[in-house]
């Protein structure tokens, strides 16, 4: 294989990797403020009790996460080093926004959220907590804005020619905002919360099936369940959001992501299908004028199909349709289970409903695979551009970087994520089956002093 | 000097990668010592002694490489590009370490434990060897062709000049951890690690003599420069005396002075190195004139500007929040629920 291929199949896959510990990460930094506030409020204990054991599940995610996480901030470096140059300019803001703003805070304030237990009051400790959330949204922030900037460059102008162009920031609040910023920074943030309640739900779900803990899971379920309908419904609109806006700035790829070849009028919806690229459609169930509908309210405004592009400038459609399709699938299946898992919690009879407990178990998977899918939708239909409409991909790599040298370093990766990855598995089922302790149901030191209302 | 954007961002970027080596260095070096000691009680003490801000301390090293990615974009794609099998190797000794910390205490079984003990003990001792071997390149010269892309090989990096620094660098963390491990343990332990510091402190001296000898015989570019500036013999002897004060604080007991002195030590080294590359930041050998320097590898000045805006609105907040944290978790190590 060449240096091409390899590079993205490295990057693909330490970034696919890394991003299974970012959105837990955000999503029980939500879930850990949601229960700690909680018990500030309330003063019961059994709130101090979930948050002692989901700050555990919290610190493993958090630990894999950033040792994963540095690998992309070289990798950048090591296989693009040419896209580096390019983008350098443009990113430098939003970098040493992040690093300065999200990476200090979180890791600052995560020692006192984990360790700080003991050692200080009540409310400071909420104050950490609610700190390493923040921290991790801000992060999110940061990233979105440079990701953003590749798929809708804004606020730039190009200086220099050939090998020595590159990007160079005119306007810092356009880069920061630009077109799709917005749209995608709250998608994946409620990919996020999705991430975090559903694994809430679902380790609760499996103490109520196996009797065990059950106190403790209720009232897990309670605050897991009502974020999730919340983010699932809230999922359902800023993806919704963030397809007009690929009309308006990436027609390619949203022509790519429903398999239309052809500008229409009244464009369908597929429901169910498959591309077929060689004969130009798409086999399977569509809704007539719904694309339409969707992106301009309108049933008879025409959306751009992808003949309207040279071939060399389309996304690869197959897979980019069928990334799309699958999250969009399982975003509504959750959206369903949600609504189900809820309802029942509040009629009260949710503990008889075996059969929704064990879909509740495995609808862990659910943001997860949806996450993943999205991200690889955004990517793949970005294709063939590394930074949409100015650089191509081929063009971004490193020029001294070897072919056999990226293969050792990808085999390298891919052995020790596989351990990373049966490791965490272990621990995190380890921390699952021994359940929260009871010591914790009593705050100990300081944080034992009743607050002053 | 002329004190424009790209010197500040030069400056910067230089104060986050030694506050790096300030604060990681320490526990990189608890790192390094780790197997010394066989009983789990007081291994798992170590671990704790930087439980709650080690992963603080790695941060440092991720904004000071965002920091050279944004404002040196050139010279961040030249290195990286460049020392890619090295900084593979780095990356996966920081992983098993950072992981292995996390790890260890959570199974009891034995082999389990050994395991990640060793992780976390050889990836801090490769990372702090890397590490060094990366800057003795960056000083010695490295091979850089006309477009700026780096011309030498992986096995290029290896040469006996880098590989001291290398060597260096994981002695000075090793005493500065030793002496970190002093401040925060008590008892049996503590006892061991007054030994081990005193021997780290002696092998640490025996390098960096070695080093500033290799320093004035073989790099003749950076002898040069001090005797152009007769003034950064000053800093030498600044760095001589921080050296010097660590056995003397230390033989009287007074273990947070010999602590200072040890990052003193690292802040005039890094001082050193610093002063003696500058305005260059990668210096290309055998062809001088296609080093990357502050001008023509950085951002534009709109760039470096918005950046210090950024910056000058951050650090003040994160220093003082790590004061606090640091205040929060002063005090000897003692294991409780919440340990490692």
């Amino acid at each position: 294989m060449d240096v091409l291929t390899l590079s993205r199949i490295q990057f693909g896959a330490t970034i696919a990797f890394h991003y299974i510990y970012p959105p837990l990460s955000i999503g029980l930094g939500i879930m850990l403020v949601l229960m700690e506030g909680a018990w500030l409020k309330t003063g019961n204990n059994l709130y101090h009790q979930m948050a002692r054991f989901w700050t555990k599940v919290f610190a493993l995610t958090f630990a894999i996460g950033v040792a994963t996480g540095i690998v992309m901030e070289f990798e950048f470096g090591t296989n693009w080093a040419t896209y580096s140059r390019f983008v350098g300019d443009v990113f430098g803001s939003a970098l040493a926004a992040e690093g300065i703003f999200a990476f200090f805070l979180e890791s600052g304030f995560l020692a006192v959220l984990l360790f700080g237990w003991d050692k200080v009051s009540r409310k400071m400790h909420f104050f950490s907590t609610c700190m390493v959330a923040l921290g991790a949204h801000f992060s999110a922030v940061w990233i979105i804005v440079a990701n953003s900037w590749m798929q809708t460059p804004a606020g730039y102008h190009i200086v220099g020619e050939g090998m020595h162009a590159r990007a160079e920031i005119t306007d810092f609040w356009q880069l920061v905002f630009n077109s799709s910023m917005l749209d995608r920074l709250f998608h994946t943030i409620c990919g996020a919360w999705c991430a975090g309640s559903f694994l809430v739900v679902s380790v609760s779900a499996w103490y109520l099936l196996k009797g065990k803990n059950i106190e403790f899971a209720r009232k897990s379920l309670k605050v897991g369940l009502t974020v999730a309908l919340v983010s699932t419904l809230l999922q359902a609109v800023t993806g919704h959001k963030s397809a007009q806006g690929l009309e308006k700035n990436q027609p390619a790829k949203l022509a790519a992501f429903e398999g239309l070849y052809e500008t229409t009028s009244n464009a369908p919806l597929v429901l169910l299908g498959w591309p077929d690229e060689k004969n130009e459609k798409v086999i399977g169930i569509s809704a007539p004028g719904m694309l339409s509908f969707l992106t301009h309210n309108d049933f008879h405004t025409p959306v751009i199909g992808l003949n309207e592009f040279k071939p060399e400038d389309r996304p690869p459609v197959t897979p980019s349709f069928l990334f799309f399709h699958a999250m969009v699938g399982i975003g509504f299946t959750l959206i369903a289970v949600a609504v189900l898992g809820f309802l029942y919690f509040r009629k009260g009879t949710l503990h008889e409903r075996r059969w929704l407990l064990w879909i509740l178990v495995f609808s862990v998977l659910g943001p997860q695979l949806a996450n993943q899918l999205g991200w690889f939708a955004a990517e793949v239909g970005r294709q063939p551009w590394i930074v949409y409409g100015l650089m191509r991909t081929p063009a971004g790599l490193s020029a001294v970087v070897k072919a056999n040298v990226v293969l050792s370093s990808l085999i390298l990766f891919t052995l020790i994520y596989s351990l990373l990855f049966a490791v965490f598995i272990y621990l995190l089922n380890d921390k699952i089956q021994h359940g929260p302790d009871d010591a914790d149901l009593l705050p100990s030191g300081k944080l034992a002093l009743p607050t002053k209302n | 000097m002329h004190l424009d954007l790209n010197t500040i961002w030069f400056i910067l970027v230089g104060v986050l990668l030694t506050g790096y080596a300030v604060l990681d260095g320490f526990d990189l070096g608890i790192g390094a010592l780790h197997l010394f000691t066989n009983k789990d009680e007081e291994r798992r003490v170590m671990l704790n002694s930087i439980g709650p801000v080690w992963d603080g301390n790695e941060v440092w090293l991720v904004t000071g490489g965002g920091a050279l990615f944004a404002a040196f974009p050139n010279v961040y794609a030249t290195a990286f590009s460049g020392f890619y099998l090295a900084l593979m190797l780095l990356l996966a000794a920081l992983i098993f370490r950072a992981v292995a910390i996390e790890f260890r205490s959570k199974r009891p079984e034995r082999w389990w434990r050994q395991m990640w003990d060793v992780s976390f003990s050889v990836g801090s001792i490769v990372s702090s060897l890397l590490i060094g071997t990366a800057l003795g390149n960056i000083a010695w010269g490295v091979p850089v062709d006309a477009n700026g892309e780096f011309a030498g090989t992986f096995l290029g990096l290896l040469r006996p000049y880098p590989l001291l620094v290398g060597v260096t660098t994981v002695a000075l963390f090793m005493m500065h951890g030793a002496i970190y491990g002093v401040l925060k343990t008590e008892g049996e332990l503590h006892d061991k690690l007054r030994v081990w510091a005193m021997r780290c402190i002696i092998f640490f001296v025996i390098c960096a003599v070695t080093l500033t000898m290799a320093t004035l015989l073989y790099v003749p570019h950076m002898a040069a420069r001090v005797r152009e500036n007769p003034w950064l013999f000053g800093v030498a002897l600044a760095n001589m005396l921080a050296i010097a004060n660590i056995p003397r604080e230390f033989h009287h007991g007074n273990d947070g002075r010999a602590f200072l002195s040890s990052c003193a030590t690292i802040v005039t080294l890094m001082a050193l190195f610093a002063l003696n590359i500058f305005p260059n930041m990668i210096y290309s050998l055998p062809n001088p004139e296609n080093s990357l320097t502050i001008y023509n590898a950085a951002s534009s000045p709109k760039t470096l500007g918005i950046m210090l805006v950024i910056a000058c609105i951050g650090v003040p907040v994160v220093i003082a929040y790590t004061v606090c944290i640091y205040w929060i978790f002063r005090g000897k190590v003692k294991l409780d629920r919440m340990s490692y």
